[in-house]
């Protein structure tokens, strides 16, 4: 029974990983950017869902909308007008150029917010469902399955619509993507939309169950990357596989070696695949 | 006959696929062989089996007189297997010099500093082009750049070179000045294996031509008795005695 | 070779010169300035001449840190609590790039960066030997007065970047430095003309380790106390990359300067602005990244051409 809860837990977690990382792989994978604001802008939209809360009352599901635009916004334009002239530069720039401008970011929202960690505490509670003798919050089950939706979402938009094969098609073959008529450029700039759309999004989601903090930011990141090696680069599957697999392999992880242990766990794990199987738990890339 | 290289089976799968299946090859000291075969065929697969590159899926690579089947390109490379690459590819950053300089540092056991400079200057003599020793690799044009790759695998003092489409893109001046440094490494002793489109090359440098296709070796022999093979002709269906550069083809080098 | 080897022997004399100004302010900024130095340098090995992004700087500045605590803690001489941190940085250098090193782009830069993670829990963890999260005091010479220490680090901290830069300088007009950078324009490249690509970056990234190590070393020596966020604290990993491309990648005295560059920006700028420290280096280095992606020095000096 233990551990059907634990397994229980760690996949509502998964569920929000994976939605952490969609857009952190589809950004690595079509860029070829590992976009370190990542993890801050997560934040960022967890800090927005906590003051459109405290403040004027939207809850944080709502937040979602307002977020998704301003993200895809901002992440639009920081493309176009700074990350696109790196972009063909040696892995060691364009790290340094996304790592520089978290460092503006997060150190911008600690004068803001500053360390505290903040609550997002809904009121009233929606209290516990009790399935079989398992104990599941209901708002970190709704924050899930809204979690995996917005996954599938970007997953529908990457396969059904125009613009997502034309994501896909440049993932693929930059080259015949750009010979068929296909305004590269643009679709980076809408690719690294996407990618700080899902982190804004997924911020207020993760407001719902853990406290906010400036120094949070890293800590996302970190799975992300874990769940990108853990799921294969650059697919929304990928995504939702390694999420889940962190996801459980976390809640495990603190049963048996303690919850601080945490991290040492993810990252040893990160290393081990990067070092036998690099091509992740799949084995494949892309989106096919 | 004594042999230096000798592949017993060698077949490498890429997943389901086969590039190169069963070969069987010998080559004595002193050949020059054609390796031939429509693009895809396997010809870049077995000269990257042979090099290292690829581990071999099965099969046995002997050079002179040694198992080297699961070497490192950079040890094959320092038991005298030398290749060009059909996509050229130097130091960008560094001078001419310094590139064939590397080549006899690295392979050809000639010690760091003027040792190494001056055998570098020799070979870059060789190929004609001693002028250009201190320009950067990346500012040569094409033509210049395939005579670079030919003097680097020089340096390595090899044994056996082998040759991945090095007249790929020249003139047909550029082609006979290739040719005739092709022969006269070859003077020099050196074994080569040579992958060619130009049957112009092939048919008059080569002792023998040895015809890929699908993977699997389908027939070897003197220039005169491939041209006439059937098995040859219909394997290329009428694309034989191709006349201008072809495309690259589709094997990748890793 | 000559030439650089001299100009640096009168630059080294002339720090050593510091002292003089007798000011404690001017000294800890020229311990600080050496030490920065000396991580970037060791970055060179690796980050440079092979031209692997590292982020492993923390790592093994956190790595030689505390094994030079713990050592001195059990009673081994401060000199060869040194030696040992930077053998240790050493050997785990080794074992981590013959893992690492297998890898490229981004996969090894956040493997790299995620070592100094996981060491800093392990030594969180660790709490018997290294005080955990608490942090460790390290045994302070009682029969020396503040002056004569401070000058004391700063000589240790000069002849360590002098050897540093010696080793630089040497690797850098050798056979595995002309190697390294065979490694860094075309690796399958380098592999075919036979350099024993996995042997060169081992042998860069455990020289990167040492030094780096026995930086971390010293520094604990320095300061007395340290605590794990404090030496695995990544900005050591950013500021070696930062500080080598302000001075120009591959250059000999590109890192120094670099060093140099970025403590007086760091100096100038950060001191009246306590709060915004690390957005004002995240605006550096976008700033760096953007406008100076070669340097500070972006001309082509006649020292950067190392020939073989």
């Amino acid at each position: 029974m233990l551990s059907l809860q634990i397994l229980a837990n760690g996949l509502v977690l998964g569920g929000l990983y994976a939605c952490i990382a969609a857009g952190f792989s589809l950004v690595w994978g079509v860029l070829n950017v590992i976009n370190i604001l990542h993890g801050s802008f997560i934040v960022l939209g967890g800090y927005l869902a906590y003051y459109a809360y405290a403040q004027f009352g939207i809850h944080p599901f709502v937040s979602i909308l307002i977020a998704a635009p301003l993200f895809f916004a901002l992440g639009y334009i920081l493309q176009r007008s700074l990350i696109n002239r790196m972009i063909a530069a040696p892995v060691l720039l364009t790290l340094s150029l996304t790592f520089g401008l978290d460092l503006m970011l997060s150190n911008g929202m600690l004068v803001a917010f500053t360390a505290d960690f903040k609550k997002l505490t809904l009121d009233p509670p929606l209290g516990v469902l009790n399935l079989g003798g398992i104990a599941l919050p209901v708002d970190r089950l709704f924050a899930m399955v809204l979690a995996l939706a917005l996954t599938g979402l970007l997953y529908l938009l990457l396969s059904r619509s125009r613009i997502g094969r034309a994501i896909v098609a440049v993932r693929m073959d930059r080259e015949a993507a750009a010979l068929m008529g296909v305004n590269v450029k643009r679709i980076y700039a809408v690719t690294f939309g996407l990618g700080a759309l899902m982190a804004g999004a997924s911020g207020p989601l993760l407001a719902m169950i853990f406290p906010i903090s400036p120094l949070s930011g890293p800590v996302y990141l970190g799975k992300a990357f874990v769940i990108c090696v853990l799921g294969g680069l650059g697919s929304v599957p990928g995504a939702m596989i390694g999420g889940l697999a962190l996801g459980v392999v976390e809640s495990f992880g603190a049963l048996w070696f303690g919850p601080e242990h945490a991290i040492t766990l993810s990252f040893t794990l990160l290393i081990l695949m990067l070092l036998f199987r690099p091509t992740g738990l799949l084995g494949r890339t892309g989106y096919a | 006959m004594t042999t230096l290289l000798q592949l017993e089976g060698v077949t490498r799968q890429f997943g389901g696929l086969k590039a190169v299946s069963g070969v069987d090859l010998s080559v004595a000291p002193g050949e020059v062989i054609g390796l031939i075969g429509p693009n895809g065929a396997g010809k870049t697969t077995l000269v990257n089996v042979i090099t290292g590159v690829h581990r071999a899926s099965s099969g046995i690579v002997r050079f002179d007189g040694e198992d080297v089947t699961g070497l490192k390109p950079f040890q094959a490379a320092r038991r005298g297997i030398a290749r060009t690459f059909q996509i050229v590819q130097p130091f960008p950053e560094m001078t001419v010099a310094e590139n064939v300089a590397a080549a006899a540092m690295f392979a050809g056991a000639v010690r760091y500093g003027d040792e190494a400079n001056a055998e570098a200057l020799g070979h870059l003599r060789f190929v004609g082009l001693a002028e250009m020793a201190d320009k950067r690799a990346s500012s040569l044009t094409l033509a210049m750049r395939k005579r670079l790759e030919l003097a680097k695998s020089l340096a390595m003092r090899p044994k056996l070179l082998l040759l991945d489409e090095v007249n790929a893109g020249l003139n047909a001046t550029e082609v006979d000045h290739a040719l005739s440094l092709i022969r006269g490494i070859a003077a020099r002793g050196v074994t080569i294996l040579i992958i060619e489109h130009l049957m112009k090359v092939v048919l008059s440098l080569c002792t023998r031509i040895v015809v890929l296709h699908h993977g699997e070796l389908i027939a070897s022999g003197t220039p005169q008795e491939i041209v006439q093979d059937p098995r040859v002709i219909q394997a290329y269906l009428g694309r034989r005695y191709a006349a201008g550069g072809e495309a690259a083809e589709g094997q990748s080098h890793g | 070779m000559r030439k650089s080897a001299l100009l640096a022997a009168v630059l080294f004399l002339l720090v050593a010169l510091v002292p003089l100004a007798g000011d404690a302010y001017w000294l800890r900024l020229g311990t600080t300035m050496l030490m920065y130095g000396v991580i970037a340098m060791a970055w060179n090995f690796i980050g440079g001449l092979a031209g692997y992004p590292s982020f492993a700087s923390a790592a093994f500045f956190g790595l030689g840190a505390y094994a030079g605590a713990v050592a001195q803690k059990l009673g081994v001489p401060m000199g060869l609590a040194w030696t040992l941190a930077g053998a240790l940085s050493l050997a785990f250098a080794a074992l981590l790039g013959l893992a690492l090193l297998r890898l490229r782009g981004h996969y090894f830069a956040i493997a790299s960066l995620v070592v100094a993670e996981v060491l800093r829990e392990l030594v969180n963890s660790a709490t018997d030997l290294t005080g955990g999260g608490m942090g460790l005091n390290l045994p302070v010479p009682h029969d020396a007065t503040v002056a004569s220490q401070s000058e004391f680090f700063f000589y240790a901290m000069l002849a360590l970047a002098a050897i540093t830069f010696a080793a630089m300088l040497w690797a850098t007009h050798s056979k595995l430095g002309f190697g390294l950078r065979c490694i860094q324009q075309n690796e399958s490249a380098a592999d075919m003309l036979g350099v024993n690509t996995t042997l060169y970056k081992v042998a860069a990234f455990m020289l990167s380790g040492a030094f780096a190590g026995a930086a971390g070393a010293i520094y604990a020596s320095w300061v007395h106390y340290i605590e794990p966020p404090d030496v695995f604290d990544v900005l050591y990993s950013v500021k070696a990359i930062v500080m080598v491309l302000l001075g120009g990648a591959g250059s000999v005295f590109g890192p120094l300067f670099g060093a140099a560059i970025f403590l007086s920006l760091e100096e100038l700028v950060w001191r009246n602005y306590l709060q915004v420290h690390t957005g004002v280096l995240g605006l550096m280095i976008v700033l760096l990244v953007l406008f100076l992606p070669k340097g500070v020095f972006s001309l082509r000096l006649p020292w950067r051409k190392g020939k073989p």
